[in-house]
């Protein structure tokens, strides 16, 4: 059995060395630009010019902080457990350039195209939370041991949203093969028809990747930096590495399953370099969100967090799940569906909308004050 | 058939290698899964466990040949805000996190049953459809029991 690339026979083994090889390639200059660009928008944001120093324009920072990180020295405190400390960083790299595999990037440019790719994704990509607590736990750190606890604590609450959205997309378009997701919206994405679930699908993304405002784990003014106090050097940079490339893919699965991938809105039958465009537009569209959202939102906290969780994103995720169901399971008319579909997507949002609004006004309750003479006397 | 001239997979067994897939017959049934077709589809999920793990090692020994390296009995204390570390760190885990881990396993569980039932209630009838209605309300009483007995507030 021989497979084909760039027009050569190649056996199955080579092949997919040479597809991962190419990916590997890819993801660190993607990782780099990304770090790059957060700086820039941020500073942006903030009335500031950002890097401008390293190269023309600041384009070389990322490779100035890629070699002093190699040159850094690389401690582990004499407390640290060994395996779990230096393994740590492994496990929380390896399964988000695995989750990688199962994404299409154009027509015909995957690694591979799996029947199941969305539950492969959301298989492989959950298990970078067992590295957040070998990191926490091996250092032997305080700091260290509650941003983990934090981290899975958070993930395991998105977790849940995220997974049942993607779910209720599957639904819709009857299938978990992603290429075939993106020929199902040849015409509309299915951001029109699934608001609430792309909704849903971006607020547990960004809880799923500690991106602000859900960077409780690494809260720099509460634990320091979480998982990561005690490392330095390379080993700290496959964390961050980890970060921008989990970045990049999630926004990659962003515009596969609900913003058409290649296929809208041109169609499937364009040359390959439009698609490369639209997915590039696409993709840089989520990732711009995501810092557009970490410049303007502060950080929550931990009980609003989880209650935000499992009390506002579990429930409608639930019931966009059975509205899906309920309208597939009757087969009603094309168009019919799929407007009461936006319909009640867009319903859901507005409900949405009045919960985070109705608890962000109840006035917080504040702690009993001390009445001034026993403050006094004490 | 499917939609696509070139990931097209017929019954011929003409299969195109870089989408594989179960092969469909006319009437767009399973017919057939060639297992060998299986296994080199996910030749790259083994392959890419072992090129993530290298990328990583090469990365640490580059630090490790470029890297100033020097022992130091205070270097290599635990960071605890300047202050010398009193023990270890204890690993008592609070509470709340077992709750919290309790429940996320309870509805893994039902996502992993969900997963089947997407891809499969379409064409069986309303049936299908109530059936999962039911098993998800049941779970949702149990939501609703944590919820009021306070497990979802973080105290």
């Amino acid at each position: 059995m021989t497979s084909e690339l760039f027009g050569a026979d190649l056996n199955p083994w080579v092949d997919a060395i040479v597809r991962l090889l190419m990916w590997v390639g890819f993801m660190t200059v993607v990782a780099m630009g990304l770090i790059y660009l957060e700086r820039k928008v941020l500073a942006r944001f903030m009335a500031r010019i950002g890097p401008q120093k390293t190269g023309p324009m600041g384009l070389l920072q990322s490779v100035a902080d890629a070699l002093k990180l190699i040159g850094k020295e690389d401690l582990r405190p004499r407390n640290a457990d060994p395996w779990t400390f230096e393994l740590g960083p492994y496990l929380v790299f390896i399964p988000i350039f695995m989750s990688f595999l199962a994404i299409p990037l154009v027509f015909d440019w995957h690694i591979r195209l799996f029947e199941l790719g969305l539950l492969y994704f959301v298989a492989i990509s959950s298990i970078n939370l067992v590295g957040w607590v070998m990191a926490g736990w091996g250092s032997d750190n305080r700091y260290a041991m509650l941003g983990a606890l934090r981290a899975v604590a958070q993930g395991i609450s998105y977790e849940l949203p995220l997974v049942l959205s993607l779910v209720a997309v599957a639904i819709f378009n009857q299938t978990l093969n992603l290429e075939e997701m993106i020929l199902f919206q040849g015409q509309t994405p299915n951001i029109l028809w699934q608001p609430l679930a792309f909704m849903i699908f971006f607020v547990a993304a960004l809880a799923e990747m500690n991106r602000p405002p859900f960077d409780i784990p690494v809260g720099e003014s509460e634990v320091v930096g979480g998982p990561f106090v005690e490392y330095s050097g390379i080993r700290w940079s496959m964390f961050f590495l980890g970060e921008y490339t989990a970045l990049f893919i999630m926004a990659l699965l962003a515009s596969v399953v609900f913003l058409g991938g290649w296929a809208w809105p041109l169609g499937e039958e364009l040359g390959r370099w439009w698609q490369v465009i639209l997915m590039t537009v696409k993709t840089s569209a989520f990732i711009f969100l995501v810092f557009w959202v970490r410049a303007s939102m502060p950080r929550l906290r931990i009980d609003q967090l989880m209650a935000f969780s499992w009390k506002v994103l579990l429930p409608l995720t639930f019931a966009q799940v059975l509205v899906n169901g309920l309208v597939l399971a009757y087969e009603w008319d094309y168009w019919v569906s799929r407007v009461a579909l936006g319909v009640a997507g867009l319903a859901g949002i507005v409900l949405l909308y009045a919960i985070i609004d109705r608890s962000v006004r109840r006035p917080r309750p504040r702690p009993a004050p001390v009445a001034q003479s026993e403050a006094v006397t004490a | 058939m499917l939609r696509l001239g070139r990931m097209a997979v017929g019954a011929s067994g003409a299969t195109h290698y870089c989408a594989l897939r179960p092969v469909r017959g006319e009437s767009g049934r399973l017919v057939e899964l060639q297992t060998d077709q299986l296994f080199n589809n996910y030749i790259p999920v083994l392959l890419a466990s072992i090129v993530g793990f290298i990328l990583v090692l090469s990365a640490l020994i580059g630090s490790r040949l470029l890297a100033p390296f020097s022992q130091d009995r205070e270097k290599s204390t635990t960071y605890e805000c300047g202050m010398l570390p009193l023990r270890r760190t204890s690993t008592n885990v609070g509470m709340r996190f077992y709750l919290y881990a309790i429940l996320f396993v309870i509805f893994d569980v039902e996502a992993v049953f969900i997963f089947p039932w997407a891809l499969s209630f379409v064409g069986i009838g309303p049936m299908a459809y109530w059936t999962m209605v039911i098993f998800i309300a049941i779970l949702a009483l149990g939501l609703g029991y944590a919820w009021k007995k306070g497990a979802l507030q973080w105290r």
